[in-house]
């Protein structure tokens, strides 16, 4: 049995093409998903992600408890309203999940996890929370929409509450405003400038076609995958899960070393991959040849197998096709070979490994 | 309901057909494929000069979503494969059945009538649906 959002009605009276997504009846695209890419880097696109799971720790040790929690340190998060991206790690380093953290207050933090890892994250997170003086909630009474692209905030701002309306122009990136029961933040998972809006769920449909009627062209989990893939950010489930750590998905920018002293869940697993040479490494592919990347098709370096493609699709900005990848080290003392392929029904096809991301902010980040 | 041209001939793999009436005959996907398929990224087309079998996959769409082989719905030579889509596959979308066909055969035109015609082919779609 899947769950609908708040917006479902509204998904089908545009005409969207639902699937099923996380346990979720979700919009596909509403059409064309180029199309809707394209509106996300030049205007601006509204997203349903109400299939997104808030979820509040508070209490007196909430931050002792993310600080044992998280890989990343929620200590960085010095103001109200600062958010933080950070991996959920199992002892052995292994990623439960990825989410986002917002600090709303000394003992308040509020944690936004996927839609198809909430229920074991939640166990997971209850089972760690043990001698902490903390509780969890699951907000399920919210909905979530991304509204994203270079008009995003202007276009949003004056359908906002008022003390959001005034805060969104001079909200700095990954930082949110509460506002009654909503939580607008700068964040997004477009490489494009944005909010992602928390509200009662009872109140999306309202925003939703407001946001509508001002120009935000809906957009759904197809043009949304396309442009995290540009923007080079990872798909739980995808790029990562419990059998990889975040060493090895591109994500060791994740992981606060600092101090040394916090022990955090997976802290030792890390700390001895980090110095193991056979650590495999997370990068970035540009097709050269003809076809498509697509999620486990194989690499090959100098034609020995050497790795996989974890997500792959096509760039609507770049009119290449793009992918991320997870390949073998390089042979030791071996130099760096150059030419790597990648096998696409049977054929060898010539691949370019960059660095992500591909494209931020309307703009191609590498060399075509 | 998806647009299904009468003077046509259909499979259940969504492939349309149209009789040239010299001999040849031209193959494309139907509406309803590349409604399903989404937008197209990339087409792989059979080479001129290639003998292909009923039923046989002998090119590729590619989609936002996913590849999908085509089959040929007849046996025969390929004598033309569509230029244009190597630098537009979107134009299978936007005309399923005029400029975004895929390739041309010369084969039987007789072994059409083993094929489905636009009743068929729309009861095909009713019963997936």
């Amino acid at each position: 049995m899947t769950s609908k959002t708040p917006l479902f009605a509204e998904h089908q009276r545009l005409g969207a093409r639902i699937v099923p997504f996380g346990g979720w009846d979700m919009p596909l695209h509403y059409g064309s998903q180029i199309e809707e890419h394209h509106a996300v880097r030049r205007a601006a696109g509204l997203f349903d992600v109400s299939h997104m799971r808030p979820v509040d720790i508070e209490g007196p040790q909430a931050e002792a408890f993310l600080r044992h929690l998280l890989a990343n340190d929620v200590a960085k998060l010095k103001t109200q309203g600062k958010a933080l991206y950070s991996c959920l790690l199992d002892e052995r380093g292994g990623v439960i999940d990825d989410l986002i953290v917002y600090r709303l207050g000394a003992e308040r933090y509020r944690a936004v996890v996927n839609a198809a890892t909430a229920d074991k994250d939640i166990v997971w997170m209850q089972a760690q929370a043990g001698a902490f003086a903390v509780s969890l909630a699951r907000r399920d009474d919210l909905a979530m929409l991304a509204v994203q692209g270079p008009q995003a905030r202007a276009l949003a701002a004056p359908r906002l509450p008022v003390a959001a309306r005034a805060a969104v122009a001079d909200l700095a990136p990954f930082s949110a405003v509460e506002d009654g029961a909503w939580l607008v933040a700068r964040t997004g998972y477009t490489g494009e400038d944005g909010l992602e809006i928390m509200l009662p769920g009872d109140e999306a449909v309202a925003l939703w076609q407001a946001l509508v009627a001002a120009g935000a062209r809906p957009c759904g989990l197809g043009a949304r995958d396309t442009l995290r893939l540009e923007a080079g950010m990872n798909l739980y489930g995808q790029d990562m899960d419990e059998t990889t750590t975040p060493l090895e998905s591109g994500l060791g920018w994740t992981v606060a070393w600092e101090p040394a002293t916090r022990a955090f869940v997976g802290r030792e697993a890390l700390a001895a991959q980090r110095e193991d040479p056979a650590r495999r490494r997370f990068v970035g592919l540009l097709l050269t040849g003809p076809g498509v990347l697509r999620a486990h098709q194989s690499l090959y370096r100098g034609g020995t197998p050497a790795g996989e493609v974890t997500s792959g699709g096509f760039s609507p900005t770049l009119g290449r096709s793009i992918g991320l990848a997870r390949i073998a080290p390089e042979p030791a003392g071996g130099a760096e070979v150059a030419d790597w392929t990648v096998e696409i029904r049977g054929r060898q096809v010539p691949v370019r490994l960059v660095r992500p991301p591909f494209v931020r902010h309307g703009r191609a980040c590498i060399e075509p | 309901m998806s647009n299904l041209p009468e003077e046509l001939r259909y499979t259940k793999s969504h492939e349309w057909v149209k009789d040239n009436g010299d001999g040849t005959l031209t193959v494309g996907i139907t509406d309803h494929a590349q409604d399903a398929l989404g937008d197209l990224v990339y087409v792989e087309l059979p080479e001129v000069g290639r003998q292909v079998g009923a039923g046989e996959a002998c090119a590729v769409v590619e989609s936002v979503k996913a590849a999908s082989d085509i089959y040929s719905p007849l046996a025969g030579e390929v004598i033309e494969a569509n230029p244009g889509l190597a630098e537009a596959p979107e134009t299978v979308n936007q005309a399923p059945y005029g400029e975004g066909w895929l390739f041309k055969l010369r084969a039987d035109a007789a072994a059409l009538g083993a094929l489905l015609d636009a009743d068929g082919y729309a009861k095909t779609l009713e019963e997936d649906a």
